[in-house]
């Protein structure tokens, strides 16, 4: 196994008598991508924050690139690119001077500044922008300008606490796939916290998902939705084009089915709760007896299902 | 790849910080202020510097250039008393917003996530304006004495130079002062309209109230004076003037009067006795310094106070917009 880049160990920050961050423990492995799930207010901001020494932990330690977070967060920053959930730039400068300001913060060669600074518009797509004033940018430019300062000093590790918070759909599409293929090209690792389920689910590689301060689970979507509904049925429901008389006849003949747990009959539809995956079957049998079928759905556990899951057992 | 930085982030903050300085309206505003100020003031002691250079009881009258910074026929204050007040304006409108406004806008964070050091940003603050402040005050300063070069024709000594250039740097040091109190403040504050506020409040305070405030509070426990011997008197009064120099405007009038007016010999009061035998002469560039010195280290210190409290508050303080 690899050397995880980015380890936390049993880290916890508390505000008061409220702990924020519970005894959080994670690895997080080069060139993955990595989701932090959580509602709001969660710790996840809290969580990056101590990660790169802008708070400190009440307890444990946070390992960036092999750097102690709290002790010598200069080395870390140097690794790493923050991009803040609430992204502000100096108003009164364009949108290259700001890159360029931080790209000098960051020792770059002055020569090549310029240069690296266009290329990196360019790559985030703002090349038409370069000379606009930050104060005119929409909150979706802001957000690719805020990449840009990320990308321009060129980091092992790419932090970008909820990224996808006020763009809208298209552009949520667009700024996901540019994550995800800028960490195939430069082998970035990338975490990123969002409390947008299906933004995770198009782009990570792995999950954690995150409650009241605390690492409920781990791993990817997979793993998580079978350790979770494993025991559970699985559940396909037909819809019908007539209305199912109630009570049904054929209901008893099916209850004999070995692998039928329970069947639900709600006027046109009808619920079959099953040991195993006997769809087809089904099918055949409706199709037997002389039943138009106008739909059939098989119930797949994505990350909703999982989140709300979570919450339920959190309640 | 990453080569060798060529400037440190230090310089590259303080680079920024004065462009963002020299294109903010506040500065022209406070460039304005200051200039019309001085140009008064000038305009004031030049009308006057004839009956003053005249004047066979003052010990200071062959210092024209200093003569120039302090004649006056009443009508205005003259430029040092002037900046007395306004110096504090200069350095608050300069620092109140310089932590607090970055949080606002979400800069901070973003600016803080570089690899920078914490204090490098509060440094950077205060010594870009410094430097602004440094160099009006030098230009000022360069434009009176060449200005009156030209007027008069009359030579410089290189003792009214010392003088002019000493009073320039108890001014800046008063401007500091200002400057890292409201650097603190506006940490401290999370609106910069707050923070602007309490440091208006306490230059009022210092400026107007204070000397009322220790006026009734002496006088409230002091001993009939009728019933007191000379020497108590005089330790009583050392005692007020002690005091009242915790304001730091006192320190500056005092500092600045003493490098302006080479006939100045003592801040505090003088026994007949002390005064006995006195010429009165001006007093060597040298011995004025020492009169200053305690003023003058009093403002430095209050100024590294300041700071240092800016820095404890800012150091491990969790950065979040």
């Amino acid at each position: 196994m690899k050397d995880p880049i980015i380890q936390l160990k049993g880290l916890t920050k508390c505000y008061g008598p409220q702990k924020a961050v519970d005894n959080l423990s994670l690895d997080i492995y080069k060139g993955e991508i990595f989701g932090l799930l959580g509602p709001n207010g969660a710790g996840k901001t809290t969580t990056i924050l101590m990660m790169l020494g802008l708070t400190d932990p009440t307890s444990g330690s946070a390992f960036v690139c092999g750097h102690n977070a709290t002790n010598n967060p200069i080395s870390v920053k140097r690794k790493v690119g923050y991009m803040p959930d609430s992204l502000g730039f100096y108003d009164n400068m364009t949108a290259l001077e700001n890159l360029i300001y931080i790209a000098r913060l960051n020792g770059l060669n002055e020569n090549e500044i310029l240069k690296r600074g266009t290329e990196t518009m360019e790559i985030v797509g703002l090349s038409s922008a370069l000379h606009k004033k930050t104060s005119t940018f929409s909150r979706g430019m802001k957000q690719r300008l805020g990449l840009a300062d990320v990308l321009i000093k060129q980091p092992d590790v790419i932090i970008l606490d909820e990224p996808t918070l006020g763009i809208d759909p298209s552009g949520v599409r667009e700024f996901l796939t540019l994550i995800k293929r800028l960490s195939k090209e430069q082998e970035l690792t990338v975490l990123l916290s969002s409390h947008h389920l299906h933004h995770v689910q198009q782009v990570c590689d792995r999950v954690g998902i995150f409650v009241k301060g605390k690492l409920l689970a781990q791993g990817n979507i997979d793993t998580l939705s079978g350790n979770l509904f494993s025991h559970e049925a699985h559940v396909v429901s037909f819809t019908l084009a007539d209305v199912i008389p109630q009570p049904w006849s054929l209901q008893q003949e099916l209850e004999q089915w070995g692998s039928v747990k329970q069947i639900t009959i709600n006027k046109k539809t009808i619920e079959f709760e099953c040991r195993q995956v006997i769809t087809p079957a089904l099918v055949r049998f409706f199709v037997e007896k002389g039943y138009d079928i106008l739909g059939v759905h098989q119930k797949d556990y994505g990350l909703d299902e999982i989140y709300q899951k979570y919450f339920e057992d959190i309640n | 790849m990453k080569s060798q930085p060529l400037s440190s982030p230090f310089s590259v903050m303080v680079h920024k910080e004065i462009a963002d300085h020299i294109r903010s309206w506040r500065f022209i505003v406070l460039i304005g202020l200051i200039i019309l100020t001085f140009v008064a003031s000038m305009y004031v002691s030049l009308g006057n510097i004839r009956s003053a250079m005249g004047n066979a009881n003052d010990p200071d009258r062959s210092f024209l250039y200093l003569k120039l910074l302090t004649t006056t026929d009443n009508s205005t204050p003259p430029f040092h008393v002037f900046l007395s007040f306004l110096a504090p304006l200069l350095g608050i409108s300069l620092g109140f917003d310089a932590i607090n406004s970055e949080q606002n806008s979400g800069t901070l964070t973003r600016l803080l996530a570089q690899p920078i050091y914490r204090d490098n940003l509060l440094l950077a603050k205060f010594v870009s304006a410094l430097i602004m402040v440094s160099v009006l005050f030098l230009v000022l300063t360069l434009l009176m004495t060449g200005g009156g070069l030209v007027l008069t024709g009359v030579r410089m000594e290189p003792q009214e130079l010392l003088r002019i250039l000493g009073f320039l740097l108890i001014c800046v040091i008063y401007v500091s002062f200002w400057l890292s109190l409201s650097i603190v403040l506006s940490i401290r504050f999370r609106q910069a309209a707050t923070s602007a506020l309490t440091a208006v409040g306490i230059w009022l305070f210092f400026t107007v109230f204070y000397q009322i405030v220790v006026n009734l509070l002496i006088r409230s426990f002091l001993p009939d004076p009728s019933f007191l011997t000379q020497d108590q008197i005089l330790r009583y009064n050392e005692l007020i003037l002690d005091i009242l120099r915790i304001a730091p405007n006192q320190l500056y009038t005092d500092a600045s009067t003493t490098m302006l007016m080479p006939s100045v010999r003592s801040l505090s009061p003088m026994t007949m006795e002390q005064m006995a035998g006195a010429i009165p002469a001006p007093l060597p560039f040298k011995e004025s310094i020492m009169i200053v010195w305690p003023q003058v280290s009093g403002l430095i210190g209050a100024t590294v106070a300041c700071f240092a409290l800016s820095y404890y508050l800012f150091m491990r303080r969790e950065i979040r917009s």
